[in-house]
């Protein structure tokens, strides 16, 4: 069984469903990345994961226990991480601080876990007493991630970590993600930048309007002509 | 020999003075501040929290001379504040569980927590009245002054007094001490990291666990900390009159504001501007400019730029010269 | 009284005239217990605060503008019948008159000429040359300003001692008062509106308290502290003295089996309530067709969704401002019409709580939105103010009438005045907690 199992998946935020019959599947230890058109669900189906909108249907299931209704908070004890697209840090407070409010719900020492993040991104470590609002957009991005990598997540959900972002920048994030990978945690992103996305990814779902299109290996994916097509631009 | 008495008279009638108004409303601005920052709206009710907890430390303060306590040349409030700060606290939370809880709850628009802020207002201002009425009290005892007029002038040989009274050196110490407990409070300890998250960025706080509702709470009970100092302090210095209080609320909006709402650091800045310019603008100059003018070419006036009566006016009009220029305040605030 | 209501009024098409109804009958309980003329009076001042109420509606319930200085609004309104209708003061505007509009032309040329350098100077320059402008502005200002205001201020002081006024009829004041209001909430939304919705209430807090401070020390405006008594009655408005020398009214009054006394009293204040009366249902019918038309509607788009509207190309700040003022303006016309039926101004007299917090008090329960709904909370909240000041320590000896006598039980009766602060702070966190569309909803 996989590690996280969200099945039959339907549902939005009001009166009208978004997501239909939408299935995710994340091993442990691998990448698996959602990617698809504008508009088809992607960031509504991993929170749909989180718990931030009502499903009516399907499930969530996270190492075998069922999480359908608990709360994003008590996912996030359950061993969840989450990193939002946007406002993902806290700006006026700094690095180091921005990591230590990752790990409030942790009551034993964090500080081996801190040493881990700042060995993943190494600038943190330098900029720790700056405030996290100062830094650079990618910089940001590694104190997003790293704060929520302080709760010891078994699965890391990211949502359009390479947005607005350079290319280098973006390479050098995925390096890191693929590292967190294989640590053990399972990944979980949505992504805008569909092809170098799949090039990391164990596993791939093309959604479209909140359903899934196609679902294979990130490999498979890249290969397959349709794919390539109508969602990589030739 | 007239430089220093001119410096001494600006010293005794401006500084001084304006050093411990500013403080009284740094603390003031700083509970104003503190609630817009995790609750999100502006607390009308903040003044009357103060004559509230003022009004409970002084019935404490009589109790106490009543049983014949006393900090010798102190003044006995100084024993009766903690005792008034935890009436107010519990009274703020009780508000806060009865009143404000429920418009958290339904997300209500700022504007609608300001105007119930209003009602709590009325109901906080009617109970002062209604416990200790609405006359003026003066409850301060103790040494009155720590360099009186007379001595001054008779250790110095100048002309111009300099009296430094004792409710002035308490509200500048009690205030840094308050001060320095706060910033250590929000910069070093768990649970103020945690407010100052959950003032930065709700939602991230949220996902990272931070309870709101204790946030919340330990607010309300810092703000009425600080309400009620503030209070006590002004009270100790001036005197105590309900409606006074109610009169503060515009020069602490404005220091909030000058400073950046939701801005600790923003708030004692503004708190000391606010001061100085209320101060230094309706104080007569004459005889300032007198010992320092060639002889000769004394003032004629008083040169008071405006009387006592508009210093409210004073700090109006730096509100709304921010308002127009720089609506975020001089150190960056939250709200535009 | 909390007044708990399912979402739709109960009552239906009903509710309102019921609801009419009873306050009628409040007041014609109180002619009965109470006598014509104490209830005559409650009723025109309750309709001075519905005029208010209205004022306010239209910020609030229209736009969902807080407006937190009412008080200054209705005191800058007051202050249109002592300019306007009363006697000019022999001397006053030969005297100071030149100084004083020169004072304000010096004021006008300073804030222009700070304008101007605040959009044609950059950089340091403009750093520099606007304290500059405002400072020597000031100065020159105060130097015109001061002895022409002294040479106001000696003349007669014991009686007048101020400018004085136009000797133009009262009615006229009215319309002027509502002018002056509308001039100081320009001010205040040109500032404040556009930023956050808690600006402007502070904005507004701060004129309130200014202008009140202004009104209690500029002795040479309106006599300040010293207030100004006998302003002169509107048209119809007879005085009681003439009606009881007036041998075919004592006649009538005779006839009808009143003293003469009581019944030219009486009349007198029917005859406020009439004027009053046309005010009001003027403004009502004004506001309501005001409402209907499509600015109305744009109005309530703007406030039911902000974003929306803007997003359509609305520009809100620009509505707001123009509600903002007349709604004001409104304001200051019910601040003229009450110095009008007190026939005095005393500025000492403005408190924030009474002047502007009771009028939120009214709106709220009323019913944010709804112009007949501030109306009625007008006329209820005003009454329900004036009887619990008996009702207050009525209730307080009846609870402390067991009491042992002592400090507390005295303590308990005197601060029974009190206690009509907090019954009104209770009722308007009651209503905007369990009804807040109030007594008569929006539709």
């Amino acid at each position: 069984m996989s590690f996280l199992l969200a099945e039959n998946m339907t549902g939005g935020y009001g009166a009208t469903d978004i997501l239909h019959d939408c299935t995710l599947r994340v091993e442990k230890g691998q990448i698996a990345v959602i990617v698809g058109p504008n508009g088809a669900g992607k960031s509504t189906a991993m929170k749909a994961v989180f718990g931030m909108l009502n499903l009516r249907e399907g499930h969530v299931v996270l190492g075998g226990e069922d999480i359908t209704r608990l709360s994003p908070q008590d996912r996030v004890a359950k061993g969840m991480g989450f990193v939002p697209q946007v406002n993902n840090v806290f700006p006026t407070m700094s690095v180091q601080e921005n990591l230590e409010m990752g790990a409030f719900l942790r009551d034993d020492d964090f500080s081996d876990t801190m040493e881990q993040v700042f060995d993943l991104f190494p600038i943190l470590k330098d900029k720790r007493h700056q405030n996290a609002g100062e830094l650079s957009g990618g910089q940001r991005q590694q104190v997003a991630v790293g704060r929520a990598l302080m709760t010891q997540p078994r699965l890391l959900m990211l949502d359009e970590p390479t947005a607005g972002v350079s290319p280098i920048v973006m390479d050098e994030l995925f390096d890191r993600i693929i590292e967190v990978a294989r640590t053990g945690i399972s990944i979980l992103m949505v992504e805008q930048n569909a092809r170098q996305a799949l090039e990391i990814a164990d596993m791939g779902y093309v959604l479209v309007q909140g359903a899934n299109k196609y679902t294979d290996t990130g490999a498979a994916l890249l290969a397959d002509p349709e794919v390539r097509r109508t969602f990589l631009g030739g | 020999m007239d430089i220093l008495n001119a410096l001494v008279a600006v010293l005794n009638y401006v500084v001084i003075p304006a050093s411990s108004y500013g403080a009284q409303l740094a603390l003031g601005a700083l509970g104003v501040t503190l609630i817009y920052g995790i609750l999100r709206f502006s607390n009308f009710a903040h003044g009357d929290t103060m004559a509230f907890g003022t009004a409970f430390t002084i019935l404490f303060t009589w109790a106490f001379q009543a049983m014949g306590l006393s900090l010798g040349p102190l003044p006995t409030a100084l024993i009766a504040l903690p005792f008034g700060i935890a009436v107010t606290a519990g009274l703020v939370l009780l508000t806060d569980r009865m009143v404000y809880s429920y418009y958290r709850r339904v997300r209500a628009a700022p504007v609608i927590l300001v105007m119930v802020s209003v009602g709590v207002m009325f109901v906080m201002n009617g109970l002062t009245r209604f416990i200790i009425g609405v006359d003026e009290i003066q409850f301060a005892d103790g040494a009155r002054f720590v360099i009186s007029a007379r001595e001054f002038r008779a250790a110095t040989g100048l002309a111009e007094p300099l009296s430094l009274r004792s409710s002035q050196v308490i509200t500048l110490v009690a205030a840094a001490l308050v001060v320095w407990a706060l910033f250590w409070f929000l910069n070093r300890t768990r649970t103020g990291k945690s407010m100052r998250a959950f003032s930065d960025n709700e939602d991230l706080a949220l996902l990272s666990g931070i309870n709101p509702n204790r946030v919340v709470a330990v607010t309300w009970v810092i703000a009425a900390a600080l309400a009620t100092t503030a209070g006590v302090l002004y009270g100790l210095d001036k005197s105590f009159k309900a409606f006074n209080y109610f009169q503060l609320l515009l020069p602490i909006f404005a220091s909030a504001i000058v400073g950046g709402l939701g801005n600790p650091l923003g708030a004692i800045a503004g708190g000391f501007i606010i001061a100085f310019s209320e101060v230094g603008v309706t104080y007569a100059w004459k005889k300032v400019l007198g010992y320092l003018a060639p002889a000769g070419l004394e003032p004629e006036g008083l040169m008071q730029l405006l009387s006592t009566e508009y210093k409210f006016a004073v700090s109006f009009a730096i509100l709304i010269i921010v308002l127009l220029f720089k609506p975020t305040g001089l150190f960056k605030g939250k709200a535009v | 009284m909390s007044i708990r209501q399912p979402d739709a009024a109960s009552g239906g098409r009903f509710r309102t005239p019921l609801l009419f109804a009873a306050m009628a009958a409040l007041i014609g309980l109180e002619a009965l217990t109470g006598g014509w003329n104490t209830a005559l009076g409650i009723l025109n001042m309750g309709l001075i605060s519905a005029i208010l109420a209205l004022g306010v509606n239209i910020q609030w319930g229209y736009a969902g503008l807080f407006n937190v200085g009412i008080v200054g609004f209705v005191a800058l309104g007051g202050l249109a019948p002592v300019l306007v209708s009363m006697p000019p003061t022999p001397g006053a505007f030969a005297g100071g008159g030149p100084g004083l509009l020169l004072a304000i032309g010096i004021a006008t040329a300073t804030v222009l000429a700070a304008i101007w350098a605040n959009t044609r100077l950059a950089g340091t320059a403009r750093l520099l040359a606007i304290p500059l402008i405002l400072i020597l502005g000031f100065f020159l200002y105060r130097a015109v300003f001061d002895p022409a205001v002294a040479v106001i201020e000696a003349i007669n002081p014991s009686a007048q001692g101020n400018l004085g006024g136009l000797g133009l009829p009262v009615l006229l004041a009215w319309p002027v008062g509502a002018l002056f209001a509308a001039g100081a909430a320009w001010v205040i939304g040109k500032t404040a509106l556009g930023l956050r919705s808690d600006y402007l209430a502070i904005a507004t807090l701060g004129i309130g308290e200014i202008i009140v401070a202004a009104l209690k020390n500029e002795e040479w405006l309106a006599r300040g502290v010293l207030n100004v008594n006998g302003i002169p009655r509107p048209w119809p408005v007879p005085y009681e003295i003439d009606l009881q020398g007036d041998p075919a009214f004592v006649e009538r009054m005779a006839s009808l089996g009143t003293d003469p006394v009581t019944g030219s009293t009486v009349l007198v204040k029917l005859l406020y309530t009439g004027l009053f009366v046309v005010v009001l249902l003027a403004l009502i019918w004004a506001s309501q067709m005001a409402l209907k038309s499509p600015w109305g509607r744009m109005m309530r788009a703007i406030r039911d969704n902000e974003t929306a509207a803007a997003a359509m190309g609305k520009n809100v700040t620009r509505r707001h401002l123009q509600i903002f003022i007349l709604g004001s303006a409104v304001c200051g016309l019910a601040g003229a019409m009450m110095i009008t039926l007190d026939g005095q101004m005393t500025p000492g007299s403005y408190n924030p709580l009474r002047y502007t917090f009771l009028i939120w008090v009214m709106v709220i329960v009323g019913g944010s939105g709804n112009n007949w709904g501030s109306v009625l909370g007008g006329l209820l909240i005003w009454y329900l103010w004036v009887k619990a000041e008996a009702w207050g320590p009525a209730l307080m000896t009846l609870v402390t009438a067991n009491m042992e006598a002592g400090a507390l039980k005295s303590h308990l009766l005197d601060s029974a005045a009190h206690m009509r602060l907090l019954t009104m702070g209770v009722i308007l966190l009651l209503v905007l907690r369990f009804s807040p569309r109030g007594l008569l909803p929006e539709k």
